[in-house]
């Protein structure tokens, strides 16, 4: 098999921060891409072909978990031992899940709303802006091992897995709502 | 001891050789190839001078008819010629008859998976259709190129599902022909752009041909390609625009839905044709005979887009989900490339361009972007360029997952994920005991396992008996760069296995191919075996310029002096074998050398990773 010991972080050469220069990641990850694609093999035999297919799916996985930040929260955690991928998580912020319930309240009355796409509109940019609380909480988290740290940045990704499924679940209807036009 | 002569390094082992590889743009209405001649890209007609290929096939009693011929006795012989079998290409039976039954053949609704046409010279099957306009442009490209081709790229709409690409393979297959890579349409088209202008950033490019509609948006970054995102609709396209004007025609002119083959085809054909005025002028003329009657009216511009608007802002659907799928705003796409006729319509154009904002991209001719782009595809594959640093990152347009308990489908792969990839999932059993599990491949968007398209169902046996839930079940999808899907399963306990290619339910089985390999009147059985025999040596001569490339590029560099005689040693042994007329030792050589290489080849991939990210350390540093 290939060297596939290495984490996506060394992978692409960089310190396994979740701090990310996203325009790094997708630089290096095309420069990756060019020397191991099956592509650059198509005239040579199968197995190098396989195992540029594997090379390949191998850098692709790496670059799906880098760029996206509650993956490559999750992933950074399970480098630092914690299974954040799993039902073990929680949360037990009061004021955070009656915020999740408000927001989808809202999220359930916008059909009836005078303007919807404009009511859809701010719902979007508020779950954002909350994701995005939690992006900077987990940053400061996660330069730190310590156990405490830790189980709040497990806690935090919980609640970027909440706020993830209600922004899709308002980009459908979105998408619904735009389609009717 | 020099078993043979390896070149110093920065020189080739064998002399540079160029490699006969042409692009093939398979269409619902017209087919085209192209080539890179001299580095200039162009595509290849016939000897009348003619570059559209109309994807027409004609079955006669004692042959075959191909293109402009057949399309012209469509009308006359309806039954026995097929027209846009691409709408039909990797579709079973129950899903024709929901695609409308306006489509004038015999269908033979057989126990067979694949649906097959009758006609005068037998039952034929979508595939082998496709096969004979694939059979056409090969030889056209043959006898132009002078030569044999090494390979082709053959476009499909992004929006093609599994069973369509593997449908299209199986007719390249049958054709004769060796497939680099199925490539996407959109991407193709990208592609012409893209080397043209040298444009880095997004672009979307919309896509509505005969009987398909895609819409692709990409990232350009200096010749590197990444589709963001795609979407479509397989089976939507400018015969549609033609089916709602002939319908618009029977409406007025009190023609029913029964009428015989002929007349539909007609009034189809009249449909085209006053879409193709009203692309010019602002109201046109009818005139229509039926068997006791002749109709005549008139209809306008106006008229015409209130019938198409519901066809085109399913496309505009389809561009904003793909906008979105893509994580960027409307405002960051650059422009908008057309391809393909039905960008033609005017109305088109309007709504694309009042949707991106922007006035769509038409400078290639939209015929032939998708073969140019397909062409410089297979030049770089074929590796006539070696230092060309093009590379194009694909997506997979649908989302591929298993049915769950109750009926619900679990999703492996989203749709818009990069490919090649590999996803996996762990599942348990729910009966203490249960020592089978059956696997059922869905592909889909929606929830419920009816709402969603079966391609396969295989089950995975001998599970130990253990407690319900102990059982640890991986199911592994994996997407290759033809964006074609092959599942496994596990047991991770006991190690059990089970694995399936997904030849779709709606596809040919392996044997079925080829059966019909055997059964078609060129190759009979002495052929087959011919032809496989020569298949076998071509992949052992790839196999050794592979190896010796290689080797005179990093033998000294990756190898120890043991290492490198070990290798020549088994070299040797594949080149005295692949002269021989042993179909079975050449194989066994092959996998011998391949087998004992294996540890060089992932050394200097893994080599070449790390020179990659080595250049960027340096560069940070600096």
């Amino acid at each position: 098999m290939l060297d596939f010991s290495q984490n996506y972080f060394e992978l692409f050469g960089l310190p396994a921060d979740f701090r990310v220069d996203l325009d790094e990641v997708s630089l290096r990850y095309r420069d990756l891409q060019k020397v191991v694609h099956p592509d650059k093999f198509a005239s040579a035999g199968e197995q190098q072909q396989r195992i540029a297919m594997q090379s390949a799916t191998l850098v692709n996985e790496a670059y799906a978990v880098l760029k996206d930040p509650l993956k490559r929260a999750q992933y950074l955690l399970s480098l630092k031992g914690r299974d954040a991928d799993g039902e073990n998580l929680t949360t037990t912020d009061g004021a955070f899940l009656m915020q999740q319930m408000e927001l989808r309240e809202a999220l359930g009355e916008t059909r009836e709303a005078d303007d919807p796409l404009e009511v859809i509109d701010k719902l979007l940019g508020t779950i954002k802006t909350a994701i995005n609380e939690q992006i900077a909480k987990l940053t400061i988290l996660l330069e730190t091992s310590s156990p405490e740290d830790l189980d709040e940045a497990m806690e935090s990704v919980y609640k970027m897995q909440f706020l993830n499924k209600l922004y899709s679940e308002a980009e459908a209807l979105e998408a619904e709502l735009e389609d009717m036009i | 001891m020099a078993l043979l002569q390896i070149a110093e390094p920065g020189q080739s082992a064998a002399p540079h050789e160029h490699k006969l590889a042409a692009g093939i743009d398979l269409g619902t209405t017209n087919s085209l190839i192209a080539s890179v001649r001299s580095g200039e890209p162009s595509t290849l007609p016939d000897e009348n001078d003619e570059h559209i290929l109309p994807s027409v096939v004609r079955y006669l009693e004692d042959g075959v008819e191909v293109g402009a011929a057949a399309r012209d006795a469509a009308q006359s012989d309806p039954l026995n010629t097929i027209v846009s079998v691409k709408r039909l290409i990797g579709r079973d039976v129950s899903e024709l008859k929901t695609l409308g039954s306006q489509l004038p053949y015999d269908f033979l609704d057989l126990d067979k998976s694949v649906p097959r046409i009758r006609t005068v010279a037998g039952n034929v099957t979508a595939i082998e259709v496709s096969a004979e306009i694939l059979k056409v442009l090969g030889k056209r490209a043959e006898e132009t190129l002078g030569g044999e081709l090494d390979g082709v790229v053959i476009t499909v709409p992004a929006y093609f599902d599994d069973a369509q690409r593997q449908a299209t393979k199986d007719a390249a297959k049958l054709a004769g022909l060796n497939v680099f890579r199925l490539l996407n349409e959109p991407t193709a088209a990208a592609v012409s752009y893209g080397l043209d202008q040298s444009a880095d950033g997004i672009h979307a490019v919309y896509d509505l041909g005969g009987g398909t509609f895609d819409i692709s948006i990409l990232k350009l970054n200096k010749g590197v390609f990444e589709v963001l995102s795609t979407g479509g609709d397989s089976a939507l396209g400018g015969d549609d625009f033609d089916r709602v004007v002939a319908e618009w025609i029977m409406a007025q002119a009190n023609i029913s839905d029964d009428a015989d083959h002929g007349t539909l085809r007609r009034l189809m054909d009249l449909g085209r044709s006053l879409k193709e005025q009203l692309t010019e002028s602002d109201s046109a003329e009818i005139s229509i005979t039926t068997k006791d009657r002749v109709w005549t009216g008139t209809i306008t511009r106006q008229e015409f887009n209130d019938l198409i608007d519901p066809l085109v802002k399913k496309t505009l659907q389809a561009c904003r989900r793909a906008v979105r799928d893509a994580g960027i705003s409307k405002e960051e796409i650059k422009d908008v490339v057309m391809v393909g006729g039905s960008t033609r319509v005017p109305r088109v154009r309007e709504l694309v361009g009042e949707l991106f904002n922007t006035e769509p991209l038409i400078n290639i001719d939209p015929d032939k972007v998708v073969a140019i782009g397909a062409a410089i595809q297979a030049n770089v594959l074929a590796g006539n360029q070696s230092e060309d640093d093009m590379l194009l990152l694909d997506v997979n347009p649908l989302s591929l997952g298993v049915e769950t308990m109750g009926g619900l489908v679990e999703k492996i792969i989203p749709r818009n994920t990069t490919i090649p990839v590999a996803r996996a999932q762990e599942f348990t059993t729910f009966k203490d005991g249960q020592s089978a599990m059956a696997v059922h491949v869905l592909q889909g968007e929606r929830e419920l396992v009816d709402d969603c398209r079966s391609l396969a169902r295989f089950e995975l046996h001998g599970i130990p008996p253990m407690v319900a839930g102990a059982a640890r079940i991986r199911v592994t999808f994996s997407i290759d760069a033809d964006g074609l899907l092959n599942v496994s399963a596990e047991e991770m306990t006991s190690g059990v296995k089970a694995q399936i290619n997904v030849r779709p339910s709606h596809g040919l089985a392996d044997d079925e191919v080829t059966e019909m390999l055997k059964s078609s009147i060129e190759h009979a059985q002495q052929d087959v075996q011919l032809r496989q025999l020569r298949e076998e040596q071509v992949e052992a001569q790839r196999v050794i310029e592979a190896l010796k490339a290689a080797m005179s590029a990093d033998a000294d560099k990756l190898l120890n002096e043991a290492e490198q005689q070990l290798l020549l040693g088994e070299l040797q042994k594949l080149i005295d074998i692949s002269q021989s007329s042993d179909i079975k030792q050449i194989k066994g050589a092959i996998k011998a050398l391949e087998k004992a290489s294996e540890f060089y080849v992932e050394r200097r991939m893994n080599n070449s990773i790390q020179q990659a990210m080595a250049g960027h350390n340096v560069d940070e540093f600096k």
